[in-house]
């Protein structure tokens, strides 16, 4: 039970915020289906174990997007950063569904300098400045992450494609999802969609069962999968994906990845 | 040295007599999954009531700073409830270090710890294993103490654990 094996580094770029991200990421609304207009409450973390708090909190969750089915968003509140979770509320007081977004993303760089390792996180823009052109063994890397859930009040309203990055397009509605019935989603990269990506699936509650019980499928030639929910309960969605769309020349590959999670309801 | 030889000798060849045997081989199974750590493992002896009449083997990772690695004891969950919570590790003789996918053998002769001298009954042999980012499993061998002649008794794990052979030598 070593650690830190999987050191993958995330970066908000947009805001210049680091992150370093040893484990899985997740959100954990507090519900995702509501007949009236009120709060709720967003957890968030990363570990191991899918909705359970024992590793550490989500950084930069305060820049969560949460955006109404209007379009407008919506300004968190009581923001809370401890040391294992993350936690923010937000009033949704408009009916239809809710997009709750966090990208993450940039550019990582290693370097040698007199002898000595170099590291930098950052954008485009900050590693132009700080990288030195021609550095002595230098490893860039990029990445574009997305994080998300959804949150319905009344009926659901449709959710639009962004075209940027690696996301999920829900042919069925996220916030419709019941045990025992067929759910199909596609997978979009940069507004096209991706076909043989591994999606994995894991139910929360893991620590009341001996093993993860993780779905495993590949987006068929148009991108989608589908999925019959075997159970009710809290599904952790995660796919990734590379290509060669970096911001910096001197990244080869950009590392995408698209983490959302879904409630599954019972019959 | 020389004159220390024969007693040595002696008290090896009188063991045998004395004393019976475990031997107990445990398959770590090789794994393929993106993100692979060696399972923690315990090994201990029940009575037909829960209650524990040893304490065999805990591997875990015991090198890491602030005794990290003991935050993923409780995993083995029906250890932790029985033996674990009520000591401290390391324990010498019994903790040791996560082992790599394999076959890995045990041996232990009763009176000479950690395996107790066990009064005539029967017993449960406890093997359970816990992985991080992986799962949890269980296997439980009943046997008969003391055994009347060398017995095996096998047991195949399905998630966690491999094959497990535990010889009996009275």
């Amino acid at each position: 039970m070593q650690k830190g094996l999987k050191f993958v580094a995330a970066v908000v770029a947009s805001l210049g915020l680091q992150q370093a991200q040893a484990h899985d990421i997740w959100l954990e609304p507090s519900s995702t289906v509501l007949s009236k207009a009120g709060y709720i409450t967003v957890a968030a973390a990363a570990g191991n174990d899918k909705f359970v708090y024992n590793h550490a909190p989500l950084r930069g969750l305060e820049h969560l997007a949460a955006v109404a089915p209007d379009g407008s968003k919506v300004a968190p509140e009581n923001f809370m950063q401890g040391k294992l979770r993350s936690v923010l509320d937000l009033n949704l007081a408009q009916t239809g569904t809710y997009r709750l977004t966090m990208a993450s993303g940039g550019v990582m760089a290693s370097w040698k300098e007199g002898g000595e390792s170099k590291r930098f996180r950052g954008n485009a823009e900050a590693f132009a400045k700080n990288v030195p052109a021609g550095a002595e063994d230098l490893k860039v890397s990029e990445s574009l992450g997305r994080l998300e859930t959804f949150v319905t009040v009344g009926k659901p309203t449709p959710l639009t494609a962004t075209g940027v990055g690696l996301e999920m397009v829900p042919l069925t509605h996220p916030n419709d999802l019941v045990a025992g019935e067929v759910a199909v989603f596609r997978f979009d990269l940069e507004g096209k969609p991706a076909k043989d990506l591994e999606v994995v699936l894991v139910r929360g509650g893991s620590r009341y069962r001996d093993q993860k019980e993780e779905i495993k499928l590949k987006t068929d030639a148009e991108g989608k999968i589908s999925v019959k929910w075997p159970q009710p309960g809290l599904y952790w969605l995660d796919v990734d994906a590379q290509d060669a769309k970096t911001t910096v020349k001197q990244a080869k590959e950009r590392r995408l990845s698209y983490v959302a999670t879904l409630e599954v309801l019972p019959q | 040295m020389r004159q220390l030889l024969p007693l040595a000798f002696s008290a090896i060849v009188a063991a045998p007599a004395l004393a019976a045997e475990i031997k107990l081989d445990i398959e770590v199974p090789r794994l393929s999954v993106a993100e692979y750590h060696r399972p923690y493992v315990a090994v201990w002896v029940e009575r037909p009531d829960n209650s524990v009449a040893a304490n065999l083997a805990v591997w875990y990772d015991g090198k890491l700073k602030n005794a990290e690695g003991t935050k993923w004891l409780k995993d083995m969950r029906q250890w932790w409830r029985r033996i674990g919570r009520e000591l401290e590790v390391p324990i010498d003789g019994v903790t040791s270090a996560t082992r790599a996918p394999g076959l890995h053998s045990l041996t232990f002769a009763e009176g000479k710890a950690p395996l107790a001298k066990l009064p005539p009954g029967e017993y449960k042999l406890q093997v359970e294993a816990a992985r991080e980012a992986g799962g949890r499993e269980l296997l439980s061998l009943p046997f008969q103490w003391p055994p009347q002649k060398a017995t095996v008794l096998t047991a195949q794990g399905q998630h966690e654990l491999g094959k497990l052979n535990f010889e009996l030598k009275p």
